[in-house]
């Protein structure tokens, strides 16, 4: 494609090493003026190492960028800004007891006739800009105290304070509840209407979908292709991305429920600060079945996870696992009565980067046999069973059992978790968003693992703020709200509209409470 | 260059670097001061190994940073900062002290029994710490800081009991000699003795002239038995576990407040112990008014930082420590120039260490940021 002032960003041939490792061999990238274009590639395909040349926090090794059709040279994020490019990063840059003004305006204060910074000006700026593009926010509140919806509000505020043209939005919707990102969407279209340029890089396939114009693909820092998203099926943008077929929904056969396994009855679980956070908690899971726990991050799920694992203290209410009441017990009780949990995160709860992959497979069962005697550790036990789960769950590279564990991509830290917990052979598998953060490949693969949990006759229950991976994966569906399960519904009883809701807080009472 | 990248990322290399650099910077200064840098060192090197007798001095001072440096490692295992190894060295020396003048009992059987009730109280001394942080959340260092001062004070509180103090002297009674850990301290000192050595001039030098104790090979012995301990046992794995990620031990079913307190005692054991074969095993024998802090455990905190908190590191960096601060005497008798440049050496050495742990992190940085690690 020929430079034309068509485009916002025209890059060619960028190409960027790290060491030995190639981040992006030969790229380009042609994004038309005025649209939405997505960045698509799976975690390391190097869509973000594209976006930071393009953003001057890296120089590329070789390449050229265009801006509207002339060639710039990107030296630094200043340079960037001055040529109108403008980026929100995944995690947010922002002073958290400043407040919105404060913090948008900093490093670029309008200073008054006496050398103070002008903040009433600043503050009906922002106030305009605000209101021209719908982007709600509460200019005098810190932004501790501001919800990340609106911290992100704030970033892309920053952005066009600065006279951005070409905003780079990096995984916008990774913090985001479903409501914030419909209004996240409403907010890039006018921005567009205005002029703007948007690009997004995100390895969501549903968002790219609904949010944006045109997407292009990188593979493995290869330039894939670009196709207008109208014309492409989600199936087949997620085969670009991964360079084979893959499932996006998991096929398994009809649930065969046996008795009742576990248990939750009339819990009540208070945060750190004492507010109730569950409340009147009942719950029920049997052997065979996938139960998954629908609901917006902040409902509750946080507390009711450390309840039944045990690391905070239940209020009132039993937990009872096997007929066992497990409540106010300690996490290795938890996990002695075979509830074993994958954690939502993974690199603070789940896993200890620093020990080796060995390490991390023993570290709930140490203290038995095989893995030692009389409090000496076999290490030759040790790295047998390492060596036995790598292979058998697949973890890479080969060989690994010796890596440390922060070597390894997400997926493969996952697959470390998961041999764990089913290894531990438990009558419940808890997994609280055991897909977040991971590609499209793997998450496949945890899926897979929860169903072959499910059909070997295990219990397993599901916690996550991802809508289509609960209806995708649960046998059975329940709706938290505000603490509390305000609905329960067999899959393919009920839509996502329904859910979605209910999740909300709307039509309590009116779904089918059991 | 890539060979040489990965060179550069292993932390044995930024150490002997930082060593490296702590000399020419040695060099530099002594230079300027206007000395001859390779005379300096020569009589560095003299003061260290040219006689038996040197080369025992250095281990006997090396003894107790080892063991305070193994301390300090042993807590940093865990994710503590053990600054309070001064401290622990000091309650762990008075109780020898104490013990060794007060008691009487036979000679192996005393000794026994005043390091092992040396070791006990520094235990539980380095063990308030942790059950504070445990209990309360209250940091390590600022207890262990406290701690520090109160066992300094303590130390001068009981060397002046009347049935303690030493008339004429600012100091305590010596032990008895049943508490010696001196090697062959009642052979090497009769007659029989006397007239072996008179016939092995090099033994004699080391074992009259100094006093060779068996603080060495205890040392040697428990940075073997800590490495066991923590590399090789389910306990040192919790230890280890706590210490680099406690969210994850405590949901993996660890208890991290047990832990932090176990750790803490058995760090304070280890400064203690050192107190205790100081107090048995050099001249005077006895605890004497403090001033001012010996630096026996901060100077452990040097140790187990040049050692990057290996216990073999601990080892080896306490004998270059104790080296460096012997031979150092040595510059100063011989050509003038102020023993000084031994603690600026030390220094360097500490801040080029500081500064190289950060090029593995950089380099880190750099490589989430090309997307390689990106979550």
């Amino acid at each position: 494609m020929d430079i034309s002032s068509e485009y916002a960003v025209q890059m060619r041939k960028i190409t960027k090493t790290f060491d030995s490792f190639i981040a992006l061999n030969a790229v380009h990238l042609d994004v038309k003026k005025g649209t939405i274009h997505a960045i698509l590639g799976e975690n390391g395909a190097g869509k973000s190492t594209l976006m930071n040349i393009l953003y001057g926090f890296f120089r590329a090794d070789s390449g050229e960028i265009y801006i509207n059709g002339l060639k710039c040279e990107i030296k630094n994020t200043s340079a960037a800004i001055a040529n109108g490019i403008g980026m929100v990063h995944q995690h947010f840059m922002l002073v958290d007891n400043f407040t919105v003004v404060e913090n948008i305006i900093l490093g670029n204060e309008v200073i008054n006739a006496i050398g103070m910074i002008d903040l009433s000006k600043a503050r009906k700026d922002i106030i305009e800009l605000s209101k021209k593009y719908g982007l709600d926010v509460d200019p005098d509140k810190k932004i501790e105290d501001i919800s990340v919806g609106m911290q992100q509000r704030v970033e892309i505020l920053k952005a066009l304070y600065r006279g951005a043209e070409i905003l780079i939005l990096d995984e916008p919707t990774a913090v985001l509840t479903p409501h914030e990102i419909d209004e996240l969407v409403s907010i890039m279209q006018s921005l567009i209407t205005d002029g703007k340029t948007i690009m997004i890089i995100t390895h969501k396939l549903k968002e790219i979908i609904a949010a944006s114009d045109i997407c292009s693909i990188i593979r493995r820092g290869v330039y894939i292709d670009t196709v207008n998203v109208d014309e492409v099926s989600e199936e087949q943008l997620a085969s670009m991305m991964v360079g084979h077929d893959v499932n996006l929904h998991i096929h398994k056969a009809p649930a065969d429920p046996k008795e009742v396994i576990f248990e939750i009855k009339d819990l009540s679980v208070t945060d750190n600060r004492g507010l109730q956070k569950v409340n009147d908690f009942f719950l029920s899971v049997r052997k065979g079945e996938i139960v998954g726990i629908a609901g917006i991050d902040g409902n509750g799920q946080k507390e009711l996870v450390e309840a039944i694992t045990c690391l905070t203290k239940s209020k009132s209410g039993t937990i009872t696992i096997n007929g066992k009441e497990i409540q106010n017990t300690n996490p290795r009780d938890v996990i002695e009565n075979k509830l074993c949990t994958i954690h939502e995160d993974r690199q603070r709860r789940g896993l200890i980067l620093d020990f080796s992959v060995a390490d991390n497979l023993i570290i709930e069962n140490y203290h038995k046999k095989p893995f030692s005697k009389h409090g000496i550790l076999k290490y030759k036990e040790i790295y047998a069973f390492a060596k036995e789960n790598i292979k058998k769950f697949d973890i890479r590279p080969e060989n690994c059992e010796t890596s440390l564990v922060k070597s390894l991509s997400g997926g493969n830290q996952q697959k470390v978790i998961i041999a764990r917990e089913i290894t531990n052979d438990p009558d419940l598998l808890l997994a609280v968003q055991p897909t977040r953060g991971l590609d499209v490949g793997a998450i496949e693969y945890v899926h897979k693992a929860l169903v072959n949990q499910r059909d070997e006759g295990k219990a397993v229950l599901l916690i996550s703020f991802e809508l289509d991976e609960i209806m995708d994966v649960s046998d059975t569906i329940a709706v938290l709200y505000d603490g509390k399960i305000v609905a329960t519904f067999k899959q393919g009883e009920v839509d996502e509209k329904t859910i979605g809701l209910l999740m909300a807080g709307g039509g309590v009472g009116h779904g089918k409470v059991s | 260059m890539e060979r040489l990248a990965k060179i550069l990322r292993k932390p044995v290399t930024a150490t002997l670097l930082a060593i490296l650099f702590g000399f020419i910077v040695g060099v530099f200064v002594l230079a300027i001061a206007g000395y001859n840098p390779i005379a300096a060192f020569n009589s560095l090197l003299k003061g260290i190994f040219s006689k038996p007798k040197y080369i025992a001095t250095v281990i006997i001072q090396s003894t107790p940073i080892i063991l305070t440096g193994l301390s300090v490692a042993f807590a940093f295992k865990t994710g503590l900062f053990n600054i309070g190894s001064e401290g622990q060295y000091i309650v762990g020396s008075i109780t020898a002290a104490v013990l060794g003048y007060t008691l009487h009992l036979p000679a192996p059987l005393h000794i026994f029994v005043v390091i092992t009730a040396a070791v006990m109280v520094a235990a539980i001394y380095g063990g308030i710490v942790g059950l504070l942080k445990a209990r309360f959340g209250i940091h390590e260092v600022i207890t262990c800081i406290m701690l520090n001062w109160i066992a300094l004070y303590l130390n001068n509180y009981i060397i002046n009991l009347t049935f303690l103090k030493k008339p004429n002297a600012n100091a305590m009674y010596e032990i008895q000699h049943t508490a010696y850990t001196t090697i062959l301290s009642n052979w090497k000192t009769s007659e029989a003795g006397l007239a072996w050595l008179k016939n092995h001039p090099a033994i004699q030098e080391i074992l009259l002239r100094t006093d060779l104790n068996i603080g060495f090979i205890i040392a040697v012995i428990l940075v073997i038995i800590v490495t066991f301990f923590l590399y090789r046992t389910t306990k040192g794995f919790e230890l280890r576990s706590v210490g680099f990620n406690k969210d994850a031990a405590e949901f993996a079913g660890i208890n991290v407040k047990s832990n932090i307190i176990q750790s803490m005692i058995i760090a304070g054991a280890l400064a203690g112990l050192a107190g205790a074969l100081q107090v048995t095993g050099v001249e005077p024998h006895r605890i004497s008014s403090l001033a001012a802090f010996e630096n026996n455990g901060f100077n452990g905190l040097s140790v187990a930082l040049i050692a990057n908190s290996s216990p073999v590191g601990c080892l080896f960096a306490g004998l270059l420590f104790g080296g460096l601060l012997y031979g150092g005497s040595s510059i100063q008798s011989e050509i003038g120039a102020p023993s000084e440049i031994i603690n600026i050496m030390i220094g360097t050495i500490l801040f080029f260490i500081a500064l190289a742990n950060i090029f593995p992190i950089l380099a880190n940085k750099l490589k989430k940021r090309g997307g390689i690690n990106v979550k």
